[in-house]
């Protein structure tokens, strides 16, 4: 139980933690217009070469190996939705680390998605 | 913005490959994760799990579509707000319950498919706002 609870904390929280550095490393490069391969190359050597990527590569990378952790504990119906609680963490984060606008209705969804989540933790087999 | 339907297309064609990979990709992974198990947090422990886990197939089957989903998820960034992808990608909620019924063969009770669309209903609302929420703060 310890383990799993561990393992889940480093899946929500540090996962969450490194898509929001890899959104904000995206960000300083500029939108993709071009979706010819060698457009697509130069866009990714350019990002490679932001600080944020590799922090938050390293942390998605420390998440996906504890999700496989817990994969190799538990039943996928039930390791991915408890995960999900990464969508309060994700809109937070949003507005406070990316300074992202995060709407009511978009609030609203979130919370919807939360409860469902819970019930989805709840319904065990 | 003149090129927002352009933009819409495009950021639809993104996330129906960020939808569709990541779920099936997680299949696979929890599959060769039920054959390799959880084996403990000493050193020999971890390391056994790691050489297990990376030399399984069905495992790197996984990786290949979560790769192809990171891919995906990096390019969307670029001009799509992190607070708008990640909930819209939570579609893989529901395709993942049904591969893990039937692929995996798992039981998903009553109770567990009802919270999967309630998460699809919260989707559903958030997927209702703008592609790129800060532009409309622009004067």
């Amino acid at each position: 139980m310890t383990t799993i609870v561990i393992l889940y904390f480093i899946v929500v929280v540090v996962g969450t933690g490194g898509e929001m550095c890899i959104s904000r490393a995206t960000k300083e490069i500029g939108e993709v217009h071009d979706f010819r391969p060698h457009a697509i190359a130069r866009h990714v050597l350019a990002v490679v070469k932001v600080p944020w990527l590799w922090l938050g590569i390293s942390m998605m990378a420390a998440a996906f190996f504890a999700l496989m952790g817990m994969l190799s504990m538990a039943n996928a119906s039930l390791v991915f939705p408890a995960t999900a609680l990464n969508y309060a963490v994700g809109a937070i984060g949003g507005k406070f680390f990316l300074k992202e606008r995060v709407t009511a209705q978009r609030w609203l969804g979130v919370t919807i998605v939360c409860v469902g989540v819970v019930l989805v933790v709840l319904g065990k087999g | 913005m003149s090129n927002q339907p352009a933009r819409r297309l495009k950021t639809l064609v993104m996330m129906i490959i960020i939808v569709c990979s990541s779920p099936v990709g997680y299949t696979f992974v929890s599959k060769g994760m039920k054959q390799v198990g959880w084996q403990g947090w000493s050193l020999h422990s971890i390391l056994h799990f790691f050489i297990q886990g990376f030399t399984n197939g069905t495992i790197w089957i996984g990786i290949g579509l979560l790769l192809a989903y990171f891919v995906a998820f990096l390019v969307v960034l670029s001009w799509a707000d992190y607070s708008y992808v990640q909930p819209a990608a939570s579609l893989s909620y529901l395709i993942v319950a049904i591969l893990a019924k039937y692929f995996l063969h798992e039981v998903v009770t009553p109770l567990r498919w009802l919270g999967v669309i309630i998460i699809c209903s919260g989707v559903f609302i958030v997927g209702r706002t703008h592609v790129r929420s800060f532009e409309d703060l622009a004067p």
